[in-house]
């Protein structure tokens, strides 16, 4: 009776940094920075998600997705334990995760934009609007104006450039 | 996690507390989605649905953790589907009829800037459970605030037909933004044990907030004190009634449907 061995932490993360976003598929799970924590727990994988919108659809399917990339590796005892704090911030997205989404078209949230900071600075200056120059990632232009504050999934505003006008969707930053 | 125990305070007012908070969502994010497909442009349209989808999150959050709370087996879903008008603890405001779309944002803009100090002060709450429910829920109503907050200064000072709407909409709204500082016995027990702020200390913040956005907007905030009240004990208007016959349909005619 030899007992198998376990894959490493390490090894896990790789799997998961191939599974793809359901909403965004060129950004990964953990490019998005929502796996919070990846241990063994005996001989059962535990895997830590933060949700990113609280209402987000996506997040029943980010579930699945990840049992089934799991799975489909041989994982066999597995658990998906559900963190909410600290809150997840698109400060979390890697930098590669940045580069993808410009690449695919994205905007990528302006580095910091989200942080605790901010949040008190928005109430204090409600309606001046924002004084971020977001370039457009189709033509790198910083003449771009926002159409709105949401788009069509809940991690997105609504862009677009006056240079080559294009829409674009920004990631939305929380 | 010994360290971060939830101080023991009695059990039904926690309850109590956590159902008016997610009700107060529910309702609102139901109200909120009615739009959806009729709004006048459609990147409204899209931040609308955006908003009410955001609500309907934490809606999940604060009534599921009620259920855990009550300790009898009933899910978030089971608490939303299957209470009755007089068990909703949601205020007045959030259940009147959306009107139009200026009247929409200014019932919107009143309950984010509440909304907005309610969860800040939460997220220092000395139960871990409902700080991190309001750190996660006030990043995105911050959001909404500062959308609702622009469109009422837009739409306030943008045209005289603009204007004399949101000027009405503030009128006719703003006896219902009483009931968001009243506080019972339950306030009183969360208050206490430093789990939720009483609802009284809310008031000065969302004033300075309020009066604010109004002045910029250039419409004049209504001098009236009267209150309309009731929704935080389960008395509703009638129009909480029409909400859930729609929202609760299909688990009231096919209960236990799944999908
Ligand atoms: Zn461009």
């Amino acid at each position: 009776m030899s007992r198998p061995v376990l894959p490493s932490v390490d090894q896990v993360r790789q799997w998961l940094s191939e599974v793809p976003d359901p909403e965004i598929p060129v950004i990964s799970l953990t490019d998005l920075g929502i796996i919070r924590d990846v241990a063994w727990d005996g001989d059962t994988l535990v895997v830590t998600v933060t949700p990113t919108y609280s209402g987000c659809p996506a997040t029943s399917i980010i579930n699945l997705d990840i049992e089934q990339a799991l799975r489909d590796r041989g994982i066999e005892k597995l658990r998906l334990d559900r963190r909410l704090s600290p809150p997840w911030t698109t400060d979390w997205i890697s930098a590669e995760g940045r580069e993808k989404l410009r690449a695919y078209g994205i905007a990528p949230p302006v580095e910091g934009t989200a942080a605790d900071g901010r949040l008190a600075a928005r109430v204090e200056r409600l309606a001046s609007g924002s004084n971020l120059v977001i370039p457009c990632p189709r033509c790198g232009s910083s003449r771009t104006e926002m159409v709105s504050r949401f788009g069509s999934t809940p991690c997105k505003a609504s862009w677009r450039c006056t240079e080559c006008l294009e829409p674009f969707d920004y990631f939305k930053c929380i | 996690m010994a360290a971060a125990l939830a101080p023991v305070v009695d059990k039904a007012a926690l309850f109590e507390f956590l159902t008016r908070t997610g009700d107060n969502t529910l309702i609102l994010g139901h109200r909120v989605s009615e739009w959806c497909g009729h709004s006048p442009v459609l990147e409204e349209d899209i931040a609308l649905a955006n908003t009410a989808l955001d609500l309907i999150g934490q809606t999940q959050l604060w009534l599921g953790l009620a259920g855990e709370v009550e300790g009898k087996g009933r899910s978030a879903d089971d608490l939303a589907y299957l209470r009755d008008a007089a068990e909703f603890r949601n205020v007045l405001l959030v259940e009147r009829p959306n009107g139009d779309f200026g009247f929409t944002l200014m019932r919107q803009f009143l309950f984010d800037a509440w909304h907005f100090e309610l969860l800040t002060a939460l997220a220092g709450s000395k139960d871990p459970r409902v700080a991190e429910i309001a750190a996660k829920s006030l990043k995105e109503v911050a959001y909404h605030l500062e959308r609702s907050a622009d469109l009422v200064i837009r739409l306030g000072d943008g045209t005289p037909e603009s204007r004399k709407r949101m000027q009405d909409a503030l009128d006719e709204l703003w006896s219902y933004t009483g009931e968001l500082f009243i506080g019972d016995a339950s306030d009183d027990v969360l208050a206490e044990a430093g789990v939720a702020p009483h609802p009284a200390s809310l008031k000065d913040k969302w004033s300075v907030v309020v009066s604010r956005t109004l002045a910029e907007a250039t419409l004049k905030v209504p001098t009236s004190s009267y209150v309309h009240k009731g929704g935080k004990r389960g008395v509703h208007t009638e129009h909480l009634g029409f909400i859930l016959a729609e929202m609760q349909f299909l688990q009231r005619a096919y209960p236990g449907a799944t999908w």
